[in-house]
């Protein structure tokens, strides 16, 4: 079995990372799960949290939200809405994209209320997790 | 006939219409290849999260937990249309086509005895449309503002439709947009975005390999509004694409013609000039002539 795969985290403007991986850390809407190679083919949704990926040339984290991941046996592909390295996540952007959440859930309509109202909680558990 | 000046007037202004328009081309030129790059760059998202919807649609698509924004309403009664087109105009046919395709669709609607709502994105579309249609506007959405269009547009456009949708506003919504095949080709093309319509071809069953987590329906109900911010930010990305190269050709056309303008101009002055001296010397001969 290899022990690297592809990984890919995908934005809808524009490609953000293609690299090669030993394992990626996913944070899932139902939990957080790694995914190595040879993984079974899984999808599922993304809550907003941070994305470890580990490769040959070291880690990488990005703070991602919203979108998901589909594992297969060579590769995992990530789609997020909102992407981008942790390092580029800074307090004054958390708390746009928290903004952002709150009004989402005061928009809501009271079908998907319970969606947004934990999407505005992962949001916040993500800023106290960096310790923004 | 016009005099000299006249004449020297009015190549003078042509010249300059020359310049702006050869500037509004080469400015089109270059929006254009960075709206091309924007739009490819937004197709590899755009064709997963496709791909994996229409896997999903696929499996759950006939059970009757599906989700409304897939299965539909279970009506078809009130049609929301939403006509993008450019914030700008000197573009050839680019706003017209779009608003005389979804013209032709309202006007089938409303024969059928449909409702009609239009939302407008682009306020070409909008003065397009107000004269026939302007009764049933809903809401206008500006981007006039906005200089690089980005995923955070698409996807508030998307909110006011699903929060429209939520409150039973309407039944389906179809959005109309120039898709670029090439400069001096833009198709206007109509798209089904609520209930998502997934083409055949993309159904090729993924879902079959593939374990979900949390379940499929959850997955679905969570993705298909991202599909429909997903849709609404790849028509948006074509339509500047296809703005820019209509803009491109019809500016391209301008200086062409302004060029041949110039040059007619030029000799019509030449003539009147060669006349003007023609006259002079036969004055200054005759009058030699009769001392």
């Amino acid at each position: 079995m290899a022990d690297t795969m592809q990984f890919d985290l995908v934005s809808p403007e524009r490609k953000l990372a293609s690299v090669t991986a030993r394992e990626v850390r996913i944070p899932g809407a139902d939990g957080d799960l790694t995914a190595m190679p040879g993984h079974a083919a899984l999808i599922t949704t993304l809550r907003p949290g941070i994305l470890t990926v580990v490769g040959p040339e070291g880690t990488a984290d990005y703070a991602v939200t919203g979108g998901f991941a589909e594992i297969s046996p060579e590769g995992v592909t990530v789609l997020a809405e909102r992407g981008l390295p942790k390092a580029e996540l800074t307090a004054a952007i958390h708390a746009e994209m928290m903004a952002e959440a709150r009004s989402v859930v005061e928009a809501a309509h009271p079908s998907v209320v319970d969606a947004a109202t934990k999407m505005l909680a992962d949001m916040e558990a993500l800023g106290t997790h960096m310790s923004l | 006939m016009p005099s000299l000046k006249d004449l020297k007037n009015r190549i003078q202004s042509v010249k300059n219409t020359r310049k702006i328009t050869k500037a509004m081309q080469m400015v089109a030129a270059a929006k254009l290849r960075r709206a091309q790059e924007a739009a490819e760059s937004a197709r590899p998202f755009a064709d997963r999260m496709t791909a994996v919807m229409s896997g999903l649609a696929a499996s759950v698509g006939g059970s009757h937990s599906a989700p409304r924004l897939l299965a539909g309403t279970g009506s078809d009664q009130t049609h929301l249309l939403v006509v993008m087109t450019g914030e700008r105009g000197l573009c050839g046919g680019f706003n017209a086509n779009i608003a005389k395709l979804a013209k032709q669709r309202a006007t089938e609607l409303l024969a059928q005895g449909k409702t009609v709502k239009i939302l407008t994105v682009g306020k070409k579309g909008r003065d397009a449309m107000r004269r026939d249609f302007g009764q049933y506007f809903v809401a206008h959405v500006d981007l006039s503002e906005i200089k690089r269009i980005g995923y955070a547009n698409a996807q508030d456009i998307a909110r006011d439709l699903l929060n429209r949708f939520e409150a039973g506003e309407f039944d389906v919504a179809t959005i109309f947009f120039a898709r670029f095949e090439s400069v001096i080709s833009q198709v206007p093309t109509a798209k089904q975005i609520i209930p998502a319509q997934f083409e055949a071809a993309e159904t090729t069953g993924t879902s079959a390999v593939y374990d979900y987590e949390p379940s499929e329906e959850a997955i679905l109900a969570d993705l298909l509004p991202r599909g429909v911010a997903t849709a609404i930010f790849a028509a948006l990305l074509e339509n500047n694409a296809s703005f820019n190269g209509a803009q491109m050709s019809a500016m391209d056309n301008a200086t062409r013609n302004a060029g041949e303008m110039i040059d007619k101009l030029t000799i019509e002055f030449n003539r009147s000039r060669q006349a003007v001296i023609t006259n002079e010397l036969i004055e200054i001969i005759s009058g030699a002539e009769a001392l």
